[in-house]
């Protein structure tokens, strides 16, 4: 477990690195590109000793990561606003988003997989087969547009976009959760079509027990490990998809934050995006293993 | 199986098919008009007009191969960087493997088409940077994939022999290591161009990638959410063409990996 932890280290370190290093990609002077052609000489100086650009890289990083240690993201050069009091006013949507798309996805792909593998080849199968196969064919920019064009506009059940209330949260929810769920079932099936032919399922239908507790007790608690895996990894793929999502429904969280700061060539609120949406994935994955390790007595960290 | 395979290998072979006969139709996707700003489909424009009064059709097809050309392309400098790493990192193992394996580990930190937003995001729009920021990075699933294949066949005993007869590094590589990797790679290759696909399409939907007025599938997504109640035909002609076209290669990707029994690591996506 120690030895997991400790392999965190490099990684998040290498992220700040890389998040680092984004700015100085940018191609000629990042000053010019951010204040634009109208911007005074005063104006650029004042930003460049601001950001550190005029000092050596190393200690520019050696700063970069001091900041960060105490909290302190930097401001956006747009609004002057401390950027993490920006993320904390936009993190709670994206959270509570990512969240009930996750809600979803387990609530349709788990079922929906569970009763594909039990009716392998039967037309169950082949319908959650069919669905998941085109839910993943089908982005996040083209699924919201979509949902909206039926149930908002067609059907006028819900609203359009913006963040009133409940109602407004269920197109992005599902545009987010269905393509987990499409995964979710994929997995689900193959991994408890695995398992149904383990000894241990077979030994526990030999002794007599009704089909249901085959299923339930001894088949799906191992068949459900691998998912487990699979949605810790997946929840990255909604905080990334978020960005998306938010943009197309205009919701108000750190994906169209991210967004937004592109647009508008605030790049050290880019940075700041961009790092928080992996670290958190990476926090993620750590409790995912954890996790993994606890429910399957199989695996065992060396401490 | 052979049915299936014929569906899928269809529409992609439509789709290729569409994207060169697009050369013909590139002054014409580009021309305004308009008189016929969000027409719905009619016999001038089958599939009807978009927000400039452009041929939704014609422009359609040119985003086919834009969205082709840049997944093949990205696919096949992505496989060759990725496989070479891996091969390198499997074969030779020890602190190299450790070092390049701790690289990969980095960019997978960044959960999807993050960090593919983040480097088109400050190297700035246009088609060079968007290759650019998929290419820097895609190699890292043919990186790990080949790795852990490579890993495995280095004590092969056919691998062993070569070492003993003298074989030099790079032809052991890649004469008696490459070729039994080669059916897992293709089939990492094909899901890697579904997911370039979209991944295009994201970063131009994003106002990234392609600009105006050069079509992609991505920007007209874009521009066609904005009319979605006025002219919802645009948005449904752009969708359902993309849609088709990642379900075939998905599909593809399936049965190759079907047919040929290529075990994936799930980790991995």
């Amino acid at each position: 477990m120690i030895k997991r932890l400790l392999g965190v280290i490099p990684v998040v370190f290498g992220v700040l690195l890389l998040t680092f290093l984004l700015v100085h990609l940018v191609p000629g002077d990042p000053v010019d590109v951010m204040l634009g052609e109208s911007a005074t000489q005063a104006d650029r100086t004042e930003l460049r000793a601001d950001l550190g650009l005029d000092r050596p890289l190393v200690i520019q990083f050696a700063t970069y990561l001091n900041k960060l240690a105490h909290g302190d993201f930097g401001r956006s050069i747009h609004t002057q606003t401390p950027i993490a009091n920006l993320l904390a006013e936009r993190l709670p949507a994206t959270a509570s988003l990512a969240i009930t798309a996750l809600l979803i996805a387990l609530c349709l792909g788990l079922p929906l997989g569970i009763v594909a593998a039990l009716k392998q080849h039967q037309w169950p199968d082949k319908l959650a087969t069919l669905l998941s196969l085109t839910l993943s064919a089908m982005p996040h920019f083209w699924l919201g547009p979509l949902l909206m064009l039926v149930f908002a506009l067609w059907l006028g059940w819900l609203p359009v976009s913006g963040m009133d209330g409940v109602a407004s949260m269920v197109l992005p929810a599902l545009t987010l959760g269905f393509g987990l769920a499409a995964i979710l079932t994929r997995m689900t099936r193959a991994s408890l079509l695995e398992v149904l032919h383990e000894d241990f399922v077979r030994t526990a239908r030999a002794k007599g027990l009704p089909e249901r507790m085959v299923i339930l007790h001894h088949a799906l608690r191992a068949a459900l490990l691998p998912v487990v895996t699979v949605i810790g990894l997946q929840l990255g793929s909604l905080l990334a998809g978020a960005v998306i999502t938010e943009t197309v429904f205009g919701w108000d969280g750190v994906g169209r934050l991210l967004v937004e700061s592109i647009e508008k060539r605030d790049y050290p609120v880019t940075q700041a995006c961009v790092l928080v949406i992996a670290l958190i994935y990476v926090l993620v994955n750590l409790l995912t293993d954890f996790l993994y390790a606890r429910l399957d007595p199989r695996v065992r960290f060396t401490v | 199986m052979n049915m299936k395979l014929n569906w899928t290998i269809a529409v992609i072979m439509l789709w290729i098919c569409v994207a060169l006969a697009s050369v013909f139709f590139n002054h014409h996707a580009d021309a305004i008009d308009l008189d016929h700003i969000l027409s719905t489909p009619n016999l001038q424009a089958l599939l009807g007009n978009d927000d400039l009064g452009r041929d939704v059709l014609a422009r359609l097809m040119v985003g086919a191969q834009t969205a082709l050309t840049v997944a093949l392309l990205v696919s096949i400098i992505t496989l060759s960087f990725g496989t070479a790493v891996g091969l390198i990192a499997g074969y030779f193992g020890g602190w190299v493997d450790r070092l390049l394996m701790q690289i990969t580990d980095v960019f997978l930190a960044f959960p999807g088409i993050l960090l593919a937003i983040a480097f088109a995001a400050v190297l700035g729009p246009g088609l060079n940077n968007l290759l650019l920021a998929l290419c820097l990075t895609s190699w890292v699933g043919y990186a790990r994939l080949t790795r852990a294949q490579a890993l495995a066949l280095r004590h092969r005993q056919h691998v062993l022999a070569a070492q003993a007869l003298g074989a030099s590094v790079p032809r052991i590589m890649f004469k008696h290591m490459l070729p039994l990797l080669l059916a897992p790679l293709v089939v990492e290759a094909t899901y890697s161009i579904a997911g370039l696909v979209i991944a295009e399409a994201s970063l131009s939907f994003l106002g990234l990638g392609i600009q105006a007025p050069h079509a992609s599938w991505g920007g007209m997504l874009r521009d066609g959410v904005r009319y979605l109640l006025i002219a919802p035909h645009y948005v449904l002609a752009v969708g359902v063409s993309l849609m088709s076209l990642v379900l075939a290669v998905n599909v593809l990707g399936d049965q190759l990996r079907d047919a040929w029994d290529v075990k994936r690591n799930n980790a991995d996506r």
